[in-house]
């Protein structure tokens, strides 16, 4: 173990697999002679050379559309994302090129590709910059979708992703690069894609949180612990597949389950949350599965405006207590 | 003897000259996809193929020249006119026609269709029907030959309608900027879908758009199935020496609509317009040539369109006592099983 960034632990994710598989290579803006416009990629360009470390021009579409090529022809590409709300420009190319070529293909050719870079709210970066993306891909077949939430899981996952044979869609998150935490630095330290994780044990309440909301989730849980509410904290950390096993079988301990998103809530992560918990676990619900989620508003650049778009820890806190009868206007 | 596929995938340098094998070839591959389209037609009148169904008939000659001064470890990729690509490629046409029927025995076990023929065994990398989208993959491919120091070219066909596209100048960048052996063929037939060039582009000659990629290009008589050679080699050489890219605009033109929801295509296009244009099948007019050359007597075309009429009836009763696809299949392939990806370089 050693304690690192998440941003290092996706550095050495890189570095690994890259060692381990001369089919591995990383195309996107800036990768090489910037080192990463949030600098994953430091230092592989002088490690790999630009035959690996690919620098394009901007043009989302055509550098995704030349990784998914090259990945139906048996290579292994890393595109990097500089930030996920520029894979909009390159939807097409993974909806309609990437996630359903082995099936239009009856099998025949497959798309070991990762899509990686960061997403989700950031720091005043405004309605374009700072925005959930995972909505956009765990939709559609044919689609993996990873939202790693700590160093560990981001070595791990990213790993995982690269040597997964299908498009994995792999969001991270600005506000995370800086974190630290411990890593394996075992060169075969792989987290399986479909597992979640739970991060606090605990009696009374579920809450499913990733990322920056998963982190929000905890500091909610350490208060409600000094009122007696003991809640379990899981992290999906693979959406696109579900572990719905680890989370119904919290929410069957606990009997209550609260959803947190960073997203606007319609038709987002926590309905479809909602709907396996209601759907396999009605019987075992105390109460109803509640949802926080962020305000469907494009996003403020304003910073009072920005903190009231996304989920508070109050607003976690409310409703726990509202889902576990502690607010007092409904006795248990 | 019926042959089983195409047959004019390079033989012999492309720079020789035609001899009666290359001849026998490229008759025998033109007339086996307009055989091949006229029989899906039909088909398709019987209810027997669904959804959309574009016929390249007319535009034979793009293909089958192209492919003819290719390898057969070469790759190809195309639009969802695609039918013609992948049988010059050497698909076995009772498995495409499979295909259109959405039977088991298709080439993508009747889970693509008309639009998405693929195959490995050949090489084609498909049919595309996202207008520009296959661009950009084509390049993709070019990469990873380039990535492994390999010799392959890779040629990609797109109609006109592509060109206003932002995926065709993404991609001739990407593709001139790190010379990445693509020949990028446009089959210019004046018309996307009801559209005429006139009204969508610019610049109508779109050969030229390859200078601005710093690009060799040049417009080609897209009928003349030798004077596609010719052009096409010499591009197919750059490719193969250092990477270098090429734009060939092939004009030809489409005999029938769109597709056959458009069976006339006679509302955007007048009928002396057409007339006109079947005067120049690139067929007959290879047909005459041959004759007259003497690659080929009447006798010899005679035999291989007969060989090639009983190869497509039985690609039909093929695909007629084909399965559909069992239930499962519905839930297959979604994703690659993880114990089947490819363990190693390929």
């Amino acid at each position: 173990m050693a304690v690192m960034t998440y941003r290092e632990a996706l550095n050495l994710a890189l570095r690994e697999e890259m060692k381990r598989d001369d089919r591995v290579f990383v195309i996107g803006e800036e990768v090489g002679l910037y080192e990463g416009a949030y600098k994953v990629t430091q230092g592989l360009l002088k490690e790999f050379g630009p035959r690996r470390i690919v620098d394009t021009p901007i043009a989302e579409s055509g550098f995704t559309g030349v990784g998914i090529g090259a990945a139906m022809v048996g290579l292994r590409p890393v595109v990097e994302m500089m930030t996920f709300n520029f894979a909009l420009l390159a939807l097409d190319q993974i909806v309609n090129s990437a996630a359903k070529m082995n099936y239009m293909s009856g099998g025949q050719y497959h798309v070991p590709i990762v899509i990686r870079g960061p997403g989700g709210p950031a720091h005043q970066l405004a309605a374009q910059h700072s925005q959930s993306m995972e909505v956009y891909f765990y939709h559609v077949p044919g689609l993996k979708v990873v939202r790693p939430s700590t160093p560990a899981d981001a070595k791990g996952l990213l790993k995982a992703a690269i040597r997964d044979d299908n498009p994995v869609i792999f969001i991270e998150s600005e506000t995370l690069y800086n974190i630290k935490g411990e890593v394996p630095e075992d060169p075969e330290f792989v987290i399986p894609l479909g597992q979640a994780a739970v991060r606090r044990e605990g009696a009374d309440v579920t809450v499913i949180a990733y990322m920056g909301m998963m982190y929000r989730a905890m500091e909610a849980a350490e208060e409600l612990a000094k009122d007696g509410i003991s809640v379990e904290i899981v992290d999906p950390r693979t959406l696109q597949p579900l572990d719905a096993a680890t989370i119904l079988a919290s929410v069957r301990k606990t009997h209550r389950a609260v959803v947190v998103e960073a997203g606007a809530g319609f038709a987002g992560m926590g309905s479809e949350l909602s709907a396996v918990i209601t759907e396999q676990a009605f019987d075992d619900l105390d109460a109803p599965v509640e949802r926080v989620t962020g305000v469907p508003a494009p996003m403020p650049y304003a910073r009072n405006l920005e903190r009231a778009k996304t989920p508070s820890k109050e607003r976690i806190i409310e409703a726990v207590r509202r889902v576990t009868y502690a607010n007092g206007n409904r006795s248990h | 003897m019926a042959q089983r596929t195409a047959t004019a995938q390079q033989k012999a340098p492309a720079t020789a000259e035609i001899t009666p094998e290359i001849a026998r070839g490229l008759y025998n591959d033109m007339v086996l996809i307009r055989r091949f389209e006229e029989k899906a037609a039909e088909a398709y009148a019987l209810g027997k193929i669904g959804g959309f169904l574009h016929l390249y008939i007319g535009e034979e000659a793009v293909a089958v020249g192209a492919t003819s001064v290719m390898r057969p470890d070469d790759y190809a990729i195309a639009a969802y006119r695609e039918h013609g690509h992948c049988l010059a490629k050497g698909s076995d046409p009772r498995r495409a026609m499979a295909e259109l029927y959405g039977r088991i025995d298709g080439l993508s076990k009747g889970k693509g269709g008309s639009m998405h023929l693929f195959d490995k065994t050949t090489n084609f990398l498909g049919g595309h029907a996202i207008v520009g989208a296959h661009l950009p993959l084509a390049a993709g491919a070019a990469f990873a030959i380039k990535y492994r120091g390999g010799d392959q070219v890779v040629a990609c066909y797109f109609g006109d309608g592509a060109v206003p596209e932002g995926e065709f100048h993404e991609a001739m960048n990407l593709a001139a900027l790190w010379k990445l052996p693509v020949i990028f063929i446009c089959e210019n037939n004046r018309y996307a879908m009801g559209t005429s060039l006139e009204r969508a582009l610019a610049e109508t000659e779109i050969w030229k758009f390859g200078r601005a990629y710093n690009m060799p290009c040049e417009a080609v008589d897209g009928m003349d199935v030798l004077a596609i050679r010719e052009v096409v080699a010499k591009a197919v050489a750059r490719a193969r020496a250092d990477g270098t890219p090429s734009l060939i605009e092939a004009r030809t033109y489409r005999f029938r609509g769109h597709s056959m929801r458009d069976p006339a295509g006679a509302v955007y296009r007048t009928k002396d317009e057409v007339e006109r244009e079947k005067l120049r099948d690139p067929i007959a007019l290879f047909r005459e040539r041959a004759l007259k050359a003497r690659w080929l007597s009447e006798n010899d075309l005679r035999e291989i369109e007969k060989a090639v009429n009983d190869l497509i009836d039985e690609a039909v009763a093929f695909a007629d006592a084909s399965p559909e696809p069992p239930a499962s299949e519905l839930l297959t392939d979604i994703f690659k099983d993880a114990d089947g990806g490819e363990k190693s370089g390929s």
